[in-house]
């Protein structure tokens, strides 16, 4: 598919700031599922920092803004060709070794019924079929209810009150998938929603899980799919403050409001 | 009956490094030694060094207790400790820059690499960045016992800001000030050379963009911290600034400090912040004492951080275990250093040699700290010994053995004279270009009778450590 991507995230202050400092992850991974043709990111009277690719394969890019100011715009446009690998991340360059993905977060926090789930998928054939089961476990026992959680929530309590966003589904894949010993991680990017979708933020979340032999393969509880050729990655991390597309920080901020839009197209079928 | 190797005295006879200072002892009546030991205490509180050694608690504006006895050693003695303690910088070093880029040392099942890749200490956001030089660790503070003449034994490492070197420097200052004589009779290497090394190492290290004479800053968090008063003594010895989180700023490529003549490119930090903290966009978001777009620079190479990100997976408990097999892969080298023997619970014979042995050696957790969770065999009752057995058995793997160190002694003034207290020492390597180490260290001595226990939230003093020239 050909998606075309624009995302303008506006950041306003009460009162002018001093400064604002940013680190971003929006650039499109770099792997066999899509190819970039344009991108581009804008930072309102933004002076672009550092530039690297990081071990986990990620392009980020840090970015400042300097006060007085109190409104700053991010806007990510550009189109992307994609192609769907049925999840698989496919020529995908990164160092950091799947055992780090092991590691439990805060939010990626196992409890007793977090456990208890992960654990209805311990007789499957195999670790591509138990992250598929996990998926589905995770898809039936938290439903899609935009609005009913916060970006704090965690995945036991995502889990205990049945219902939640992509990020939720996200984490709580995630935790079951590292009880049961399978590397684990957040993913963000880009979702195109179709007619017959499910209802949902074209701002999108899934997570990874690494399977021997095939590598990190996607999964999204919240669509009960693997990402295919509607998904645009962006980065990954243990969740989903390690993996956020923008982190930042204001200098001097009394409150900020933050306001959102995202709009994924497809070009052409 | 434990025999301890007495630094001073052997078979009745003193040892030759310490022939001067037993005549200096000697002549020494007791009025005039408690003089000294007064004028030295108000020294100290005049200086404001009053922090807790290593953070390990305790009251941090109280004194820690200044012996004037000092602790030499022959210069043959410190040759052989310096090359081990270089060779144990430099594979600690090799170690980090590897398990950041291939982990060859993990693929070849040297090192388990749950140890490596599942420590919290190990930062996945610098995997794949090599610091300038090939340098995590620019000051390692290598921890080492003394059980006899040629005996020296590694406790612990520490890979990222291992403070109490002012100790060492304040020591050897105040020892010159009121001993000059002391300082005539005998050859003593020199320690002062220390902040300027020290300058010169992190100056070594600055990145490639950095043209001309590299700009060095010391992070500190601040004066509530409980080794400000270090913090702001080596800046002040290196002639460099020293700097709060609030006075940096980062700006397009590179971090500037503010300063009254407009900002001025940084281009090395020796930070004495902890990894969690220094950067909100990158750790912990809710910190406030680092510099928020630190690590983006930091990573596109446009500053050098000293210790660097991630540094403290060579210094875990658990990996110190793995030392001497790094001193081998990497360097082709046998240690020079031992490690305390260790016995891995988790393995079935040593399990069964640490419970056969149970009253004779120390038992940790391998995650705890601070001596929590822990058993001293020969200073525990028999149901002591007992229960600690069952909650070995219960969870074998989460426990190490060692044996119980024999901690040599040197001669420390006390309430009825001079009597042998049991010491420590952390020399300081300064890792960057070169490797180097100034002759000396801290010693820390057990001010109690018997005691083994160092620590100056337990009783401990320090002293000032002695290098004689050959």
């Amino acid at each position: 598919m050909l998606l075309s991507v624009d995302h303008v995230t506006r950041y306003r202050y009460d009162r002018p700031v001093r400064a604002v400092m940013q680190s971003h992850r929006l650039t499109p991974s770099k792997f066999d599922g899509q190819k970039v043709r344009d991108w581009t990111v804008t930072v309102s009277d933004g002076i672009p920092g550092g530039s690297f690719r990081d071990g986990a394969g990620d392009r980020v890019q840090g970015w400042m803004v300097k006060g007085p100011v109190s409104e700053v715009e991010v806007r990510v446009t550009g189109t992307v060709e994609t192609l769907d690998l049925a999840g698989v991340l496919r020529g995908h360059r990164e160092v950091v070794p799947p055992e780090v993905y092991l590691v439990e977060t805060p939010a990626t926090q196992a409890d007793a019924a977090v456990v208890e789930l992960a654990k209805r998928a311990a007789g499957a054939d195999g670790a591509l079929s138990m992250a598929h089961r996990l998926s589905e476990l995770v898809a039936e026992a938290v439903a899609y209810k935009p609005g009913s959680t916060q970006s704090q929530t965690t995945a036991a309590e995502a889990l205990a009150q049945g219902q939640g966003v992509c990020q939720d589904h996200a984490h709580a894949l995630i935790a079951c998938a590292r009880r049961m010993g399978l590397p684990a991680r957040y993913v963000s990017g880009y979702l195109f929603a179709d007619a017959e979708g499910v209802p949902h933020e074209a701002a999108h979340a899934w997570a990874e899980i690494h399977v021997a032999g095939l590598g990190w393969v996607g999964f999204d509880p919240a669509n009960r799919c693997c990402p295919d050729a509607r998904y645009i990655r962006l980065g990954s991390g243990l969740d989903a403050q390690d993996a956020a597309p923008i982190r930042g920080v204001a200098r001097g901020v009394v409150s900020e409001i933050l306001d959102v839009t995202v709009a994924v197209q497809s070009l052409q079928q | 009956m434990t025999q301890y190797f007495n630094e001073m005295y052997q078979g009745g006879k003193v040892r030759p490094p310490y022939a001067r200072l037993e005549d200096w002892m000697k002549a020494m009546p007791a009025e005039l030694r408690t003089l000294k030991q007064a004028e030295a205490e108000d020294l100290f509180r005049r200086i404001g060094i009053t922090f807790a050694v290593y953070g390990e608690g305790g009251d941090p504006d109280r004194l820690i207790p200044f012996d004037m006895f000092p602790r030499v050693f022959t210069g043959a003695e410190w040759a052989r400790l310096e090359k081990g303690i270089k060779q144990r910088a430099r594979a600690l070093n090799a170690f980090l820059v590897d398990v950041y880029q291939r982990g060859e040392i993990v693929r070849a099942g040297r090192v388990p690499s749950r140890l490596v890749y599942q420590n919290e200490a190990y930062e996945k956001a610098v995997a794949g960045i090599k610091p300038p030089k090939g340098v995590y660790s620019h000051i390692v503070g290598i921890d080492i016992v003394r059980t006899g003449p040629d005996e020296f034994f590694v406790l612990e490492d520490n890979c990222r800001t291992p403070s109490g070197v002012s100790y060492m420097l304040e020591n050897r200052e105040i020892m010159m000030r009121m001993f000059p004589d002391l300082f005539r009779e005998n050859r003593i290497e020199p320690v002062d050379t220390y902040p300027e090394i020290l300058r010169r190492t992190l100056a070594s290290v600055a990145p490639e963009k950095c043209t001309g004479e590299p700009t060095v800053v010391l992070l500190t968090p601040g004066h509530f911290n409980s080794a400000y008063y270090e913090h702001s003594f080596l800046a002040d010895l290196m002639g460099v600034e020293l700097v709060e989180g609030a006075d940096l700023f980062v700006q397009g490529e590179f971090v500037w400090m503010r300063t009254t003549e407009g900002p001025k490119k940084v281009d090395v930090i020796y930070r004495r912040i902890d990894d969690a903290f220094i950067d909100p966009l990158c750790f912990r978001p809710d910190s406030m004492l680092g510099v928020p777009g630190l690590m983006d620079v930091y990573r596109s190479g446009g500053v050098s951080i000293c210790s660097a990100p991630g540094a403290g997976v060579a210094d875990d408990k658990a990996v110190y275990t793995f030392v001497p097999e790094m001193v081998r892969f990497y360097l082709g080298e046998e240690p020079i250093l031992q490690n305390v023997p260790t016995w891995q619970c988790g393995k079935a014979d040593d399990l069964r040699y640490v419970l056969d042995n149970l009253s004779e050696l120390v038992v940790k957790e391998v995650h705890g700290s601070g001596g929590y969770g822990m058993l001293v065999g020969p200073k525990s009752s028999k149901d002591q010994v007992e229960s600690f057995r069952a909650k070995i058995l219960a969870d074998p793997g989460n426990y190490i053995a060692q044996p119980t160190l024999a901690l040599s002694t040197t001669p420390t003034f006390v309430a009825e004279g001079v009597a042998p207290r049991h010491v420590d020492l952390r020399p300081y390597c300064l890792v960057g270009e070169r490797i180097e180490l100034v002759p000396g260290g801290l010693t820390r001595v057990a001010l109690k009778e018997g005691s083994l226990v160092v620590n100056s939230s337990q009783g401990g003093g320090v002293k000032d450590t002695w290098v004689l020239a050959e």
